[in-house]
């Protein structure tokens, strides 16, 4: 939304904003802890709020066209691209896109937790929806892989609905989510945290019944004989995001295959010329406030392209 | 109940099989399965390989019902509407003495009735398998190997069975099998006790179980575990054939395998386990088969691993159990169905028909037989055209649901019609929450269509059966 609003600022007037989801807003709609718009609007706001003074403002510009539940199933090299929503298969070209198509969370999968598949292992991503969107409690013993920002905020989350976080297992030597949601997520509620331990197993035939979790030295290897067994409910997996470009990877953008990010030099610019990528998409970044910022620079830099190309 | 002339114990793909083939004759049929729903068990670990029919003992039922299996698979997949590929496979050869043991495979495959066979260089395989290793220097080549997914065959096997008039229970545990006379079993469930004359136990890891109860106990299954890993949709044309090294005394080795759904997929490893539930996957396992897989494909990296899983093969000695027990009259074992298993089902069907001739049943054909269904629509593998169409007649096909997969609210929502129950068996059915998020975007909107569509509320919703409810409950307050 921040990069539409700011194109249409510097001059563009055909605006299309494709949204897979039901309703703009994306990832925000879920995080209704406070904590947000602080830089950006100097106010301290949730994440529905924070949307909310976005979509407020998209909704005055008729020059943008909002399409929800818009799928895009093919983009090639000429900007081409082919979206579905209930009832239509659409093609449409454009003359600059522009990408905001946030991320994914990183799985069990991922980082290889062997053990066996029970119910009860989300991505801290599906525990928060769950509750805040679903009203459901996912669990009620939780162990949280990884410090993420996301999993602390799951683990107060978790606390206060009344269900028990039994440990919060990092592999690296310090957190990796903001300082303030570590005191505020986990110190005021006493949560223990385990640093250098990464979680080994998971067990359990249908439900998880327990992880095993092990020391790791500097190298990341385990050290043998440090197992530790916690018995669970739940494991909530918070071990990092990845940007999701698998649609500009597609269209022929060179990605890196580390970071699954865009190849560039420049901000918001990719391999294609007139192929921009902003926000979480480009890079991940801590905090909302500056995918806003840099999102308004992608549409400035379309607006700008489209003037060029004239 | 009135009693089944047939009842059929375990609903993987070797009941199902017999099911389906059985269902052409004028006999009353009936199926349970333990698990919620079919294919629970040995079936969905399958790396879903037709295999052409080498590397079997010759003389052996593997050897020829593995051979005849191949080409009546393809009949039955064009029959169901399930998709076969025949993709071929390369055994590969590192040095000499491996190069050596692949004309001893091919001598011995041609023996057992295997078409096709040949012996291919390093140019051919430079040619046709760009990402082997530069350190092969030959293969044997068999083109008649294809790919198959396995869960879906068993669901569509298990539709046609139920169309031409079977009847299946799913969460229909065996507890226990008398006989009031000759050819007159009870069966006893949690679904009830069930009466028939003729009783086939294809329970998989469970056969030796069913058939002491049953009153043979001169087997033992021998879980053999194997663990699989999968890599992303992305790296589907990493190879063009299945790849599988040397075989050893006991297993085929650790492939590289191309499945129906377009994810490759590395593995198996063979060890053995000490408990048939045990379906964990071990560092060691993981190691070992990127390891393996590497030496032959070496551009694959841990990081392509989207998901992995393991697998038991119910091992009952060197060959399949395939007989029927003149000690207990009317009972017939299927069992110790390992590799090639899969591929051997619909001749394993055959044979099981002719053995109930055997022993005194009349198999009439029904006047009607439908032997067709409708293929089972999925977006991800149909042309963008073809799409269109589709949304245009039915608007639902355009609401994706997985993204990572790309399906949609209607292909979930046929999946259920048809009878999936559970949040894995809407995965195998149409692969959504199988991608590279793992549901982590799609899990509450498929909660929400099951729970609508079976009319259950979402906290009785469950990943594989009871058991294993996907929360825990409403959040306090709500």
């Amino acid at each position: 939304m921040a990069a539409a609003i700011a194109a249409h600022e510097s001059g563009v007037k055909d605006i299309l904003l494709l949204e897979r989801d039901q309703y703009l807003g994306g990832i925000l709609n879920q995080c209704i802890h406070t904590g947000f718009g602080i830089e950006y609007f100097k106010e301290v706001l949730t994440g529905p709020e924070y949307a909310q003074r976005f979509i407020k403002e998209i909704k005055k510009i008729p020059d943008i066209e909002i399409s929800l539940k818009s799928f895009v199933v093919d983009l090639t090299r000429d900007k081409t691209l082919t979206f579905i929503k209930p009832g239509i298969l659409e093609k449409v070209k454009a003359r600059v896109l522009i990408m905001a198509t946030g991320c994914r969370e990183k799985t069990r999968e991922m980082i290889h937790i062997a053990g066996t598949r029970p119910s009860g292992v989300f991505s801290a991503g599906l525990a928060q929806k769950l509750i805040n969107i679903e009203g459901l409690l996912p669990g009620k013993r939780v162990v949280i892989a990884g410090s993420g920002d996301i999993g602390l905020i799951m683990a107060r989350r978790f606390m206060l609905e009344g269900a028990e976080v039994r440990a919060v297992i990092e592999i690296e030597k310090k957190t990796r989510g903001l300082l303030r949601n570590v005191v505020q997520c986990i110190e005021d509620f006493e949560i223990p945290m385990y640093f250098n331990h990464r979680i080994s197993k998971i067990n359990g035939k249908d439900r998880v019944e327990s992880v095993t979790a092990v020391k790791v030295d500097d190298d990341l290897n385990d050290i043998p004989g440090t197992d530790v067994r916690f018995d669970c409910d739940t494991v909530l997996i918070s071990v990092g995001l990845i940007p999701e470009n698998e649609l500009i990877e597609m269209a022929g953008v060179q990605i890196d295959k580390k970071t699954n990010s865009p190849v560039s030099h420049e901000l918001n610019k990719t391999s294609i010329p007139g192929l921009f990528v902003c926000g979480n998409s480009f890079k991940v970044y801590d905090i909302v406030d500056s995918v806003s910022l840099d999102s308004e620079i992608a549409g400035r830099l379309a607006a700008e392209y489209l003037r060029k190309k004239i | 109940m009135k009693p089944f002339d047939i009842l059929i114990i375990g609903g993987g793909v070797i009941g199902a099989s017999i099911a389906r083939e059985l269902s052409r004759y004028r006999l009353r049929i009936g199926l349970v399965e333990k698990e919620e729903e079919p294919a629970f068990g040995v079936s969905k670990s399958n790396s879903g390989i037709i295999h052409p029919g080498t590397q079997n003992p010759a003389g052996s039922l593997k050897a020829r019902l593995c051979v005849q299996g191949n080409i009546l698979t393809r009949k039955i997949c064009k029959e169901l509407g399930v998709d076969f590929k025949e993709v071929g496979e390369l055994i590969v050869a590192f040095d000499e003495t491996e190069r050596g043991r692949l004309l001893q495979l091919k001598k011995e495959g041609e023996a057992l009735g295997v078409p096709g066979l040949e012996i291919v260089d390093s140019a051919w395989l430079k040619a046709n398998e760009p990402n082997l290793s530069d350190k092969a220097i030959a293969a044997l080549y068999a083109p008649t190997a294809g790919i198959v997914s396995p869960y879906r065959l068993v669901y569509d096997l298990s539709e046609n069975a139920g169309r031409n008039g079977v009847k299946f229970y799913t969460g229909a545990g065996v507890e226990g099998i008398s006989q009031r006379g000759e050819r007159r079993f009870e069966i006893h469930t949690p679904q009830g006790i069930f009466n028939t004359r003729y009783l086939i136990n294809a329970a998989g890891l469970f056969a030796d179980e069913i058939s002491a109860m049953a009153g043979v106990d001169d087997f033992k299954i021998r879980p053999r575990k194997g663990e699989e890993f999968l890599l992303d949709k992305k790296r589907e044309h990493i190879t063009n054939h299945l790849l599988f090294p040397l075989p050893s005394q006991t297993s085929k080795g650790i492939l590289v395998i191309k499945t129906s759904d377009g994810n490759p997929m590395i593995g198996p490893t063979a060890e053995d386990a000490a408990d048939k539930e045990d379906l964990s996957t071990s560092d060691a396992g993981f190691k070992k088969v990127l390891l393996s897989a590497q030496k032959m494909i070496p551009s694959i990296s841990e990081d392509d691993v989207i998901a992995y899983f393991a697998g038991l093969r119910p091992s009952a000695g060197k060959d399949f159990i395939i007989r029927h027990e003149d000690k207990v009259p009317g009972f017939i074992n299927v069992a110790g169905i390992q590799s090639p298993g899969l591929t051997a089902a619909p001749a394993i069907a055959l044979l099981v028909a002719d053995i109930l001739k055997k022993n005194g049943l009349s198999l009439n054909k029904k006047l009607i037989f439908h032997g067709h269904r409708e293929k089972t629509m999925q977006l991800f593998a149909i042309p963008q055209e073809k799409t269109r169409r589709l949304i245009k007649k039915d608007a639902s096909y355009g609401d994706i649901v997985c993204r990572c997969e790309m399906v949609s609210a209607k292909e979930v929502k046929d999946a259920i019609k048809r009878g999936a129950r559970t949040l894995d068996g809407i995965k195998f059915r149409t692969r959504a929450q199988a991608g590279r998020c793992h549901g982590s975007f799609c899990t509450t909107r498929l909660l929400k269509i099951l729970s609508e569509s079976i009319e259950k509320p979402v906290t009785e919703i469950t990943k594989r059966g009871p058991g294993s409810e996907i929360v825990k409950g409403n959040k306090s307050g709500d």
